[in-house]
């Protein structure tokens, strides 16, 4: 699938209020909308015009609405971990911003109405949501699976309610739905609901958990990997995953122009942590 | 063109080539041209710099290979780099089509590999120059930049000038990172360099203070971005001072219009606009509209008047003092 055409946009922040403990960030963006697809991304610049910082950061598109009063906007969900993000928490309503967007490769749908699940760890889930709504109207039956550590760091279990034929909550410490990782219950999950593609958004861990587990169960599975992307627009090089061809051979591509949607089978996980200098699991 | 009209005459002149403007993009950040489609028209550049061209792809370090300094980015210094074939046959056609001006960076790892790609280019029209990467490794003198010295620098600078098509410039791409710059660049203009280009991305080093360690990655990595620019307007302005007939093209750091406009009184006949499409990717189209702005203002008529005006001013004062 060709991703469309990104533009760049002074965006007009709307408000950022809090969902448990993330931010979700609301802005006016016009024609971001308009080409938003499922599993694209925006980058921002942080810091204002005065600042010396010089890349920007990329935001997963969590919900657009193509048009309001002012203008289409774009939301993005965040948690405050660093400078960058304490910024952007503290914007007020009416502050400008630089986007650009939608950049990357979007979640593939699928032909048929076939039945899918949807796996997001954290606020890594955000992109399922308008992938569900996609999904559902193509006829598809969508069953969600969302995990976190803890119950305060899941995010869109409301949303996911409603939106999904059945929701599944696993957290690692039991403080809400069950006590597991994705790795021990999806295997199960996909084979109740006879799925047949595996979507997954949220840490590496999570994604890898669940390319494993659609693999074992040979099932599609495309994974939206969240990884460093300095520039988003392919030139830096700074955010190259590796892979494997359609071919078996392998190779790099960049997450921002040829991701960050991937086939989970074809990611090369293990040089993946290896790389990032993470355990696997 | 009189002083009084409007809009200021850009054009500019690097040896045997004539560009529209003095704005072009930087080796290795403009991609290969496409990726930008929609935010950035290519051919509106002066000349797109291809990435560095080598005989063989390299897939580069590991990522990370970007991490973000004060006022600039630092990158791993072996890059993912392009084969020469690939780009020949799947990307420079895209190019031509849209009537860009296309310069070709090479880099070699053996004087032999630099005399290889100068022949492949030579076969290939469509190159409107081609640019010496010097920052690349030279395997025969223990994995040194050719750029370390004056006299490595001027083989690899001679070993593309003579397999290349006779009339074609060909630049040279200095590293600043050596005890004198003027005297690299007086060896490469005598080894057949039509220009110099002023500088590739000097060397440093972030120590991450988690692991306690350089930054994964990017060890000894490439610094951009604005933390650079005064360096690269110091050896713009040496290398004009001592060698003023030589077309330069200036690079580091280049942000907005009054960064061209520094470099362009420097002595520099043309930029290469870097890092700054990282932050912003229609950063190359924005600098230019804001050097008319600045040209303009100052009632300046011609571009190529006030290349290197810069040491005049500094002469006149000398004088009085």
């Amino acid at each position: 699938m060709t991703p469309s055409t990104p533009v760049q946009v002074t965006a007009r922040v709307v408000g950022v209020k809090r969902a448990s403990v993330y931010r979700q960030l609301s802005m006016v963006a016009p024609g971001i909308p308009e080409r938003f697809r499922p599993g694209t991304f925006v980058t921002v610049r942080v810091g204002g015009d005065l600042s010396s910082r010089l890349l920007p950061r990329a935001f997963a598109i969590y919900r657009v609405r193509a048009s309001g009063s002012s203008g289409g906007t774009v939301e993005i969900v965040f948690e405050v971990t660093d400078d960058d993000t304490r910024w952007l928490s503290e914007l007020d309503a009416g502050a400008k911003l630089s986007v650009v967007g939608p950049l990357g490769r979007p979640f593939s749908l699928p032909r048929e109405p076939v039945v899918c699940t949807l796996v997001g760890g954290g606020e890594g889930s955000a992109p399922l949501f308008p992938l569900a709504e996609a999904l559902r109207e193509r006829g598809c039956s969508v069953h969600m699976l969302l995990a976190a550590a803890t119950e305060s760091r899941l995010f869109g279990a409301i949303d996911a309610k409603r939106g999904s034929k059945t929701l599944l909550v696993s957290t690692e410490d039991g403080s809400v739905g069950v006590r597991a990782g994705v790795g021990d219950v999806l295997p199960t999950l996909i084979a109740r609901t006879r799925s047949e593609v595996v979507y997954s958004s949220g840490p590496p861990q999570l994604l890898h958990a669940v390319a494993s587990a659609a693999a074992a169960e040979g099932v599609w599975s495309q994974t939206a990997l969240r990884t460093e992307m300095p520039c988003g627009t392919g030139i830096c090089l700074g955010c190259l995953v590796p892979v494997v061809d359609e071919a078996g051979e392998p190779t790099m591509l960049r997450a921002c122009v040829e991701g960050p949607v991937f086939r989970g089978d074809l990611v090369r996980w293990d040089e993946l942590f290896e790389r990032r200098g993470e355990p696997a699991r | 063109m009189s002083a009084l009209d409007a809009t200021p005459d850009l054009s500019t002149e690097l040896g045997p080539l004539s560009l529209p403007h003095p704005v072009m993009t930087a080796s290795g950040c403009a991609g290969r041209g496409r990726e930008l489609a929609g935010l950035l028209d290519i051919g509106e550049v002066a000349a797109f710099v291809t990435p560095s061209l080598r005989l063989e792809p390299t897939s580069g370090d590991p990522p990370p290979r970007v991490v973000e300094t004060a006022s600039g980015v630092l990158s791993a210094t072996e890059s993912h780099e392009p084969g020469i074939e690939d780009f020949l046959a799947g990307d420079l056609p895209w190019l031509v089509r849209r009537g860009v001006t296309t310069v070709a960076s090479v880099a070699g790892s053996t004087l032999e590999e630099y005399g290889e790609l100068a022949r492949r280019l030579a076969a290939s029209p469509g190159i409107s120059a081609v640019e010496v990467k010097l920052s690349a490794h030279n395997d025969d003198s223990g994995g040194r930049a050719f750029g370390a010295d004056p006299y490595h620098a001027a083989k690899a600078t001679a070993a593309v000038r003579r397999d290349s098509t006779a009339g074609r410039p060909v630049f040279a791409k200095l590293i600043p990172d050596v005890h004198s710059v003027v005297d690299v660049a007086t060896a490469v203009v005598e080894a057949g360099a039509d220009g110099v280009v002023l500088i590739d991305s000097p060397r440093g080093m972030v120590i991450d203070s988690d692991t306690m360690r350089p930054a994964p990655g990017v060890g000894a990595g490439r610094l951009g971005g604005p933390a650079v620019h005064p360096l690269a307007v110091r050896c713009v302005w040496e290398v004009h001072a001592a060698l003023p007939g030589v077309p330069l093209i200036g690079v580091g750091g280049i942000m907005s219009g009054v960064d061209v406009l520094g470099m362009l009184l420097a002595g520099a006949s043309a930029v290469q606009v870097g890092s700054a499409t990282l932050a912003d990717p229609t950063a190359p189209a924005r600098i230019l509209s804001e050097l008319r702005e600045e040209l303009e203002r100052r009632g300046v008529s011609r571009v190529e008047e006030i290349v290197g005006r810069a040491h005049e001013l500094q002469g006149l004062e000398g004088v009085r003092a």
